[in-house]
């Protein structure tokens, strides 16, 4: 069947060549207008960014530019707006957030798909729908268990003016970035159980039951046999929760009070207060905080796409 | 042939994360449930006295003006994504599905808009959306002529602002998942409808779209499930007031941000968690009925 579909294609690519031009014409004119209006208005904010705030003031926003554009905005946004500190911030919370995360479905999804027990489906069950219930759904038990449950505080590491608490400068989980950490991982665990099993469903079993045989314990056999084979899987889903907890709002809008540990994109929602009058300089900080993603999707482009698919074709 | 040891592990490694999941997923869904039916504050613990029954149910449905208003902008949200967004996507995606010059590009540029946080989007389209400052009013001419309208102020059509703002990222992310699904289907499907003269819409509406029905499912449910969870853009722009209100953003504001009616924004999640039910069952149906 597939023998005649390719001996097919090269004589129905050249009839088609010939026909239907026009339509093929067409589909490129709508492409290429939808990328125009695709890609406005991040051009169109990139350009605000660029503008210094005396220009805009003197010629309104939608103007051409008197004075040249400057990258002064930015230097505000990263100076003032203290950036810097808000991208440490992220990074404490995305690296333990997504290696803790894999770690843990990984388990899951090695426990429920290498082996037969009564539960598997209900387990699987159990993560993947704990993920696609809408937060707000559990934020309200959620926000008093972070401000009644007692955490040690067994002193800090500090960096500069950062200061990372082991495990909770307060005491709570509220307000701090163990706390945030937490919660990520378990409401992404969710999703990543789910993909991650989809994938390990098609390793066979026979390599568990022999390594078993060969006598490696569970946690060897997870470790180092089934994890090497998932890594094309494990890629993917890095990718993709790194951008998920970063671009996270929600539940350091809620979970953290302190603005300066807020980290990057929801700090954005307390620079649009501090910056009111000078929208320039905030558009400069949104760019700047979503590069890392942007960046991330450009070179990973690849996984970034697998770990969504995976996710949802296989379902 | 597993022995005791490896049996206390694997109910470790199964056992820990679902605690984890348990203890801060599902039991404050079971706890937001038991909190509707009480008038705690939030302060002291919650004592016999605290429990007011329907009470909190039967304000929401009759006496608090926000919530119709809010039900049935999620609604809408709803609405729009199913009918608008989502069908565009899947165009974008059944038009990228074939060998043209340039379709990686266009899908990277479709796609771009979905790694953005909400924050940025919201904040990227306020700089179209300004009364005066924003690039659609000047570009339509209504600055200069004085017709200016509020976009995201006006509360009859900010929610339609807002939502053309995630769809410029409900689109991609749809695309992408739809495209995979093509992808998958079987080449000579399509080559026998061709052979039997069928034309390009014809084979897509006979043949392949039946064939993606798994996938079609998924992909209203993910458009289901985005339009519960909308509260990020909504809040970036004005809070969630004035025309943007959002059930899930009653929720915050009534028992965490702006007051402490604990039971009362439990009863708003109760509503929000039985209507996520419905996408939230059929998406598990699907999964069991594909694994067994």
């Amino acid at each position: 069947m597939s023998a005649v579909a390719v001996a097919a294609t090269p004589a129905r690519s050249v009839r088609k060549r010939r026909r239907i031009r026009p339509a093929r014409v067409a589909l490129h004119a709508f492409l290429i207008t939808m990328v125009v209006v695709w890609l406005f208005p991040l051009a169109w904010a990139t350009y605000i960014s660029l503008r210094p705030l005396s220009d805009t003031i003197q010629h309104g926003y939608v103007s051409l530019p008197s004075n040249g554009l400057s990258l002064v905005n930015y230097q505000s946004a990263w100076t003032q707006a203290d950036l810097p500190y808000y991208y440490l911030n992220t990074l404490v919370v995305v690296i333990p957030g997504v290696a803790l995360t894999l770690l843990l479905a990984s388990m899951v999804a090695f426990c429920c798909t290498q082996f037969s027990w009564k539960f598997n489906l209900t387990v699987l069950m159990i993560f993947t729908a704990g993920n696609l219930l809408p937060a707000q759904v559990i934020i309200i038990p959620l926000y008093f268990i972070y401000l009644h449950t007692p955490i040690p505080n067994l002193g800090s590491i500090d960096i500069g003016n950062f200061s990372f608490a082991l495990f909770s400068a307060n005491n709570l989980l509220y307000d701090q970035y163990i706390g945030i950490i937490l919660i990520h991982v378990v409401f992404q665990t969710g999703f990543a159980t789910f993909v991650l099993s989809n994938y390990m469903k098609t390793i066979t079993r026979e390599i568990t039951e022999s390594a078993l045989v060969d006598g490696a314990n569970v946690l060897r056999i997870w470790w180092s046999v089934i994890l090497p084979l998932c890594r094309p899987a494990l890629a993917a889903m890095a990718t993709l929760l790194f951008t998920f907890i970063y671009n996270d709002f929600f539940w350091a809008l809620i979970l953290i009070s302190t603005g300066s540990k807020r980290p990057i994109t929801s700090a954005l929602n307390n620079l649009q207060g501090e910056f009111v009058a000078n929208f320039n300089v905030i558009t400069s900080a949104a760019i700047l905080a979503c590069l890392p993603p942007i960046i991330v999707y450009i070179l990973l482009q690849k996984q970034f796409i697998a770990g969504l698919t995976l996710g949802s074709t296989k379902g | 042939m597993l022995t005791r040891h490896d049996k206390i592990l694997l109910g470790l490694m199964v056992g820990i994360p679902l605690a984890l999941d348990v203890i801060l997923i599902w039991g404050p869904t079971v706890a937001s449930i038991f909190f509707s039916f009480t008038n705690w504050d939030g302060i002291g613990g919650i004592e016999a006295k605290n429990i007011v029954g329907l009470k909190n149910y039967q304000f929401m449905f009759t006496g608090y003006t926000l919530f119709w208003p809010a039900f049935t902008h999620n609604v809408i949200w709803l609405l729009w994504l199913t009918f608008i967004a989502t069908p565009l996507g899947m165009l974008f995606a059944v038009l990228l599905d074939r060998e043209i010059r340039g379709a990686r590009i266009y899908q990277s540029v479709f796609y771009l808009p979905v790694v953005l946080s909400l924050v940025v989007v919201g904040f990227i389209w306020e700089l179209q959306y300004f009364p005066t400052d924003g690039f659609i009013n000047n570009a339509l001419g209504l600055v200069k002529s004085g017709h200016i309208i509020d976009w995201l102020g006006d509360s009859r059509i900010n929610l339609y602002a807002i939502l053309g703002a995630a769809s410029w990222r409900h689109i991609g992310y749809i695309m992408i998942l739809y495209l995979a699904g093509l992808k998958s289907v079987d080449p000579s499907l399509r080559e026998a409808a061709r052979v039997d003269g069928a034309t390009e819409v014809q084979t897509f509406f006979n043949v392949v779209f039946p064939v993606m029905a798994p996938i079609n499912v998924v992909i209203v449910v993910i458009t289901a499930i985005e339009s519960l969870r909308a509260f990020d853009i909504a809040f970036i722009i004005n809070q969630g007031k004035n025309g943007l209100e959002l059930l899930s953003i009653l929720i915050t504001n009534n028992s965490i941000s702006e007051a402490s009616l604990v039971g009362f924004g439990s009863a708003i999640a109760v509503v929000l968690l039985l209507i996520s039910l419905v996408p939230i069952v059929t998406f598990l149906t699907r999964v069991m009925r594909t694994s067994q």
